[in-house]
């Protein structure tokens, strides 16, 4: 039982002290996760963490899970989840329902106006950021540029047409996951390494 | 009834958004429109609040919006509902980490995965870009009042910003933030 609890402490620790999510924590993880508590060595860690980038969902939550699990089974996982989501769910709960009292004041408007535009600027950052990781030649190109203009485009016509149909990412997502073994399966090694 | 359902969009939310932090803007933007549990002026608030607070930006979102829909509960439900792939699918792959790890077919998969879904964020950061400092529909009647010219500039000050200084984002959210107080009281928005 004391480990159940030093793994969500040690979790809620990690979640409550990163800004900025997933690849903010990697430091974190490797003091807490291997040099204090000994969990997993740093190889096991860097495994965990780039598995979490490629299984769907938060990539914190997952490597928090495969942590978890690895060192006290499914208990153990879903103690650490539980731990990492926890400062979250305390933190943006009391900011919320503070917000939701005080968004009738002309100051908390006019603060959101403001920082409304700084998110479409960190958001175009963000993108930016991805890009490079993920369109590396002519066939992820295509892929970006055909989701891009028909996601946008359907989302710029919703605003004239409201009745216009929309399509669900996941839908995006499935076509482009087979989409992606047809092109790169055939490629052979060459690319694979990528 | 509504919180099965908050737990039901955001476990699939969960279960798709691939590539963590912003992955879950597109799925909480298929839920703003087919929902109405929120609106894209809180989408936006929601984002701000995110990257300026602890924690993983995906669960802040989802604690957030479950809040706006339905009080702490619905915060903690969708919160829930949105780790819940992660811990199955995590439990899952863990028993056949090395086979996972040099799976082809993986690579493959997320060869095609990784563009679709940068394309995916692009797409919902142009519509909350747009809704933020153009008005659509309004083009085509009055072209140069369609633009939020106050936020454009403020807009192109802050890129320059963030690529000179490289620091973290709350710095830039709280120096907009009382650059919109000042504005706003000077009536500069459009």
């Amino acid at each position: 039982m004391k480990e159940l609890w030093d793994m969500f402490w040690t979790f809620a620790r990690i979640g409550g002290l990163t800004f900025g999510g997933g690849y903010a924590m990697l430091p974190m993880l490797q003091r807490e996760v291997v040099e204090r508590q000994h969990w997993a060595t740093e190889e096991e860690l860097a495994d965990y963490y780039a598995i979490g980038q490629c299984t769907p969902g938060v990539i914190a939550v997952n490597t928090a899970t495969f942590v978890g699990y690895r060192q006290a089974g499914i208990v153990g996982g879903i103690f650490a989840t539980m731990g990492v989501i926890f400062p979250s769910l305390v933190i943006i709960t009391v900011i919320a329902a503070f917000l939701t009292n005080f968004a009738d004041l002309k100051v908390i408007q006019y603060a959101f106006e403001g920082i409304r535009v700084c998110v479409c600027v960190l958001i175009f950052n963000a993108v930016q950021k991805l890009w490079k990781k993920s369109i590396i030649d002519q066939p992820t190109m295509a892929i970006f540029l055909l989701v891009f203009l028909v996601s946008a485009g359907l989302s710029v016509g919703q605003s004239f047409y409201p009745d216009l149909f929309s399509i669900s990412p996941i839908v995006y997502v499935i076509i482009a996951g087979v989409t992606g073994v047809f092109l790169h399966g055939g490629n052979g090694k060459k690319e694979a390494g990528k | 009834m509504i919180l099965v359902r908050l737990f039901f969009e955001f476990f699939k939310a969960g279960l798709f958004a691939v590539g963590g932090g912003l992955a879950t803007l597109p799925f909480l933007q298929e839920i703003s429109q087919k929902t109405g549990w929120f609106t894209q002026n809180d989408l936006m608030d929601l984002i701000a609040i995110s990257e300026s607070t602890p924690g993983a930006i995906g669960v802040n979102a989802a604690t957030y919006a479950g809040f706006h829909t339905y009080g702490v509960i619905g915060g903690i439900v969708a919160t829930f509902g949105l780790v819940c792939p992660s811990v199955i699918v995590i439990i899952l792959v863990s028993k056949v980490l090395e086979r996972f790890k040099e799976s082809d077919l993986v690579q493959h998969i997320f060869y095609g995965l990784r563009p679709a879904s940068t394309g995916l964020i692009a797409a919902a950061g142009f519509s909350v870009v747009l809704a933020t400092l153009v008005q659509v529909t309004e083009l085509g009647e009055n072209f140069v009042g369609a633009f939020n010219w106050f936020g454009i500039v403020l807009a192109v000050i802050l890129y320059w910003a963030i690529k000179k200084f490289n620091k973290h984002p709350v710095l830039y959210i709280l120096a907009s933030a009382v650059i919109g107080i000042v504005a706003g009281y000077l009536h500069l928005f459009g």
